[in-house]
């Protein structure tokens, strides 16, 4: 049946680092999905009805969403049915195929950051308290300044606690420099101030962090929007690029902030983190689902390093097939 | 995906069923469909969701809610009660030691707002129980972790044990409780850095501390918008530490915050405080009963009404009543009655918390807060007599007052229109108090909103 055979294949032969490491940060993740449908396919030499309400419980307790689980379904009862499909292995690649299927058709689905011709790139950093945006900054610096770019870490959340030594210190580590303002202070000024020294240093890629913000209070991202033009009026069409951190962890909240988030900041991607835990980060996409949104990088650790590129196939073929399935 | 109200889910539910005299078993099926999805939004867990339905159904049953008039709402009860039963209950206080300090222990996945909260309930128990409270910084992995500490610590004045991050937790954790204990604090907050359960070194970090203070309370953070996995992640906290009980962080969010039912039930350990906004002293203590309202989308009345009347001050609202009842409401009275909801915080907040209108949408609640800062520029640009008297105002004066403050002569209307409107309420309340009945539900000093 095409796509899980086509995974497979793929995986067999590209086996870099990437996919590797990728592997083994999600492992813990993905051991609870595959294992479960690999049991549920065990359990269910045909399908029933109880076939399709585990399938339920496994998608739910992704946080894949109630809406998208049970679209998912209903499409699945429906072709199995036009199909005389009654094997359980053959509809458990039904089911891949559909969320592979169903990611890919929302949108354009691009991972790398996309830089600008002339000047300085911009990428604004957006999210809730506590999914890891600083961390996400420093792990994006790291990989750019690999490349070989030039970057620039702006420290706009003025707000939290600690928060620019943070940055500070990763900018240490990178032998970066960091643009800070004093505690408290308008983040759109210490943004205009950082993207000033951007121009005059010719610098590839600004990175601007903000604090993290409650989607629900308005006056917060009211500052946001506001920061957004301070920002695009220092540079044209900045910034290129907004990211919105989800942390791996999150529930149906998800797209509530992804949409609200998307109101003020025109987001070009998600950023997911902490899939090194045992979440399986469904909600992206849900997130996908309502908003087209891409998924860009994943964190998979507190390691500069532990930031991959999103890869789709990985991502399902880790959720739903994982490495003790290779019998199949 | 903005969440319906479940009342109102079930109410059009019902609504279908008019005509049909009696609540069948299939009828209420598609009522607790809608429940389980409800639930399922608001991030319970599976099984647990499960579980709760097949409960509420027995119950339901039991109850002979076929003869009720309104079965939408007796479910909703049975569900409500059902709730609060799950979320409530177990030994939800800390308890002070007395002659040693209490030691309490903070855990969680990253980002789960240990920091925070350790100067939350710092702050909490030095000024509301008037308790020695002494901080230690125990993660020594995050950076700025203790920058962020110790910069909460000196704006609430608290003094902070750290020993950098060369020293081990362990040790750090170790050499707090011993200073402590000799200089007699009443209460010692641990913080230690975030950590995936599955991290055995970490875990067992965790457990080494544990071991060697000994903590009175080992408190674990879960953020308000956790998924379906957050079950799993208490789960392995308290196999490993026994937690003696559970924070909610980040419940001034919109997130329903199902998980904290997920974990009560499967774990047992009892939610104690929850972290309501940024501010050191946004930290309440847990209530089962509102939680429940909130898990269900019901809105929060009691928080409402707690709001309303910690904020507003009475002496002010009495006077403003009896002016109002005299007939003596000038435009100062009006101005003063809307600063009182302002100083309730943002509309959209308190919106929040009254049931039945969750649909404002975040623009309606800015148009309406900058309509109040207009009133009172407005207001402000008035001569006293004209405040205390608005129907002196002729073009002339409109005009002045407009210039005055930089609006238009429209905007000055609407500041007039409102005013009279106020007026004609205060009327009719007045028939009402006369007639001995209650005026239709207007909360005071709702006057300025839309």
């Amino acid at each position: 049946m095409g796509l899980i055979s086509f995974l497979k294949e793929k995986f067999s032969k590209k086996k870099d680092n990437d996919v590797e490491s990728y592997s083994e940060g999600m492992s813990k993740s993905r051991q609870n999905f595959s294992n479960k449908l690999n049991a549920l396919s065990k359990k269910y030499k045909k399908v029933n009805q109880d076939y399709f309400e585990e399938l339920e419980e496994i998608l739910i307790e992704s946080d894949v969403g109630v809406n998208l689980t049970l679209n998912v379904i209903d499409e699945l009862l429906e072709e199995s049915r036009d199909k005389k499909i009654s094997d359980a292995h053959e509809l458990n690649e039904l089911l891949i195929d559909h969320l592979f299927s169903g990611y890919i058709s929302k949108g354009e689905s691009l991972t790398d950051l996309r830089f600008v011709d002339n000047g300085p790139t911009v990428l604004l950093v957006v999210g809730v308290n506590g999914v890891g945006k600083t961390t996400t900054i420093a792990k994006l610096a790291y990989r750019y300044l690999n490349q070989g770019k030039s970057v620039l870490l702006v420290a706009a959340d003025t707000f939290r606690a600690g928060a620019s030594e943070q940055l500070k210190i990763w900018g240490d580590r990178l032998n970066i420099d960091v643009v800070t303002g004093p505690y408290n202070s308008d983040p759109s000024s210490v943004a205009y101030d950082g993207l000033t020294k951007a121009k005059k240093d010719n610098i590839d890629l600004v990175i601007v962090d903000v604090s993290g913000r409650l989607h629900n209070k308005q006056y917060l991202m009211d500052e946001l929007s506001k920061l957004k033009r301070v920002i695009n009026k220092c540079i044209t069409g900045a910034p290129h690029e907004t990211f919105l951190i989800i942390d791996a962890t999150t529930g149906q909240n998800g797209v509530v902030q992804a949409k609200a988030f998307a109101e003020v900041s025109d987001l070009t991607g998600v950023v997911i983190t902490k899939m090194d835990g045992t979440s399986k980060g469904g909600i992206i996409l849900a997130i996908r689902e309502e908003l087209g949104i891409p998924v860009r990088f994943i964190g998979l650790g507190e390691k500069m390093t532990d930031l991959k590129e999103f890869d789709l196939e990985s991502y399902i073929y880790g959720l739903c097939v994982g490495d003790n399935n290779g019998e199949n | 995906m903005a969440f319906e109200n479940l009342t109102e889910k079930l109410s059009r539910i019902f609504k279908k069923l008019r005509g049909q005299a009696r609540l069948t078993e299939s009828n209420m099926d598609e009522m607790l469909k809608e429940i389980r999805v409800a639930l399922l939004e608001a991030d319970v867990n599976y099984k647990v969701v499960k579980e709760f339905i097949n409960n509420v159904k027995e119950k339901a049953i039991g109850q002979e809610v076929y003869t009720k008039l309104n079965p939408s709402q007796m479910i909703t009860k049975i569900v409500h009660d059902e709730l609060e039963e799950l979320l409530g209950g177990g030994e939800n206080e800390i308890k002070y030691q007395a002659n040693k300090p209490t030691v309490i222990l903070l855990v969680g996945l990253q980002g789960s707002g240990k920091t925070t909260t350790a100067g939350k309930l710092a702050y909490l128990m030095k000024n509301k129980l008037h308790k020695k409270v002494l901080l230690a910084a125990g993660d020594i992995y995050r950076p700025a972790a203790i920058d962020q500490l110790e910069q909460i610590a000196k704006s609430i004045d608290v003094p902070l044990f750290k020993k950098g991050t060369n020293v081990s937790p362990v040790e750090i954790s170790k050499q707090a409780k011993e200073l402590a204990f000799n200089d007699h604090y009443d209460v010692l907050i641990i913080d230690t850095a975030g950590r995936i359960a599955i991290d055995e070194a970490l875990m067992e970090e965790l457990n080494q501390i544990k071991k060697e203070v000994e903590p009175d309370e080992i408190l674990l953070l879960v953020d308000a918008m956790s998924g379906q996995d957050a079950v799993n992640v208490a789960k392995a906290f308290n196999d490993l530490l026994s937690l003696t009980g559970v924070i909610i962080s980040k419940l001034d969010g919109d997130a329903r915050g199902g998980s904290a039912l997920s974990i009560r039930h499967m774990t047992g350990v009892p939610i104690k405080f929850s972290g309501v906004g940024e501010k050191v002293s946004d930290l309440d203590i847990f209530h089962a009963d509102r939680m429940a309202d909130r898990i269900l989308g019901m809105g929060d009345v009691m928080t409402l009404v707690e709001k309303v009347q910690e904020e507003v001050d009475e002496k002010e609202a009495k006077k403003a009543a009896n002016k109002m009842m005299s007939g003596k409401f000038g435009l100062d009275d009006m101005l003063a009655q809307m600063k009182q909801v302002q100083k309730l915080g943002s509309l959209g907040g308190l919106l929040k918390l009254i049931p039945g209108i969750p649909k404002i949408s975040p623009e309606q609640q800015a148009i309406a807060e900058k309509e109040m800062r207009n009133f009172e520029i407005i207001i402000n640009s008035m001569t006293y007599e004209e405040r205390q008297n608005p129907s002196i105002f002729q073009y002339s004066r409109k005009i002045r007052v407009a210039n005055g403050c930089g609006k238009q002569v429209s905007d000055v209307n609407r500041v007039l229109k409102k005013y009279d409107q106020m007026k004609d309420m205060m009327k009719q309340m007045e028939q009402y108090k006369k007639s001995g009945r209650m005026p239709p539900g207007m909360p005071p000093g709702f006057g300025g909103m839309r």
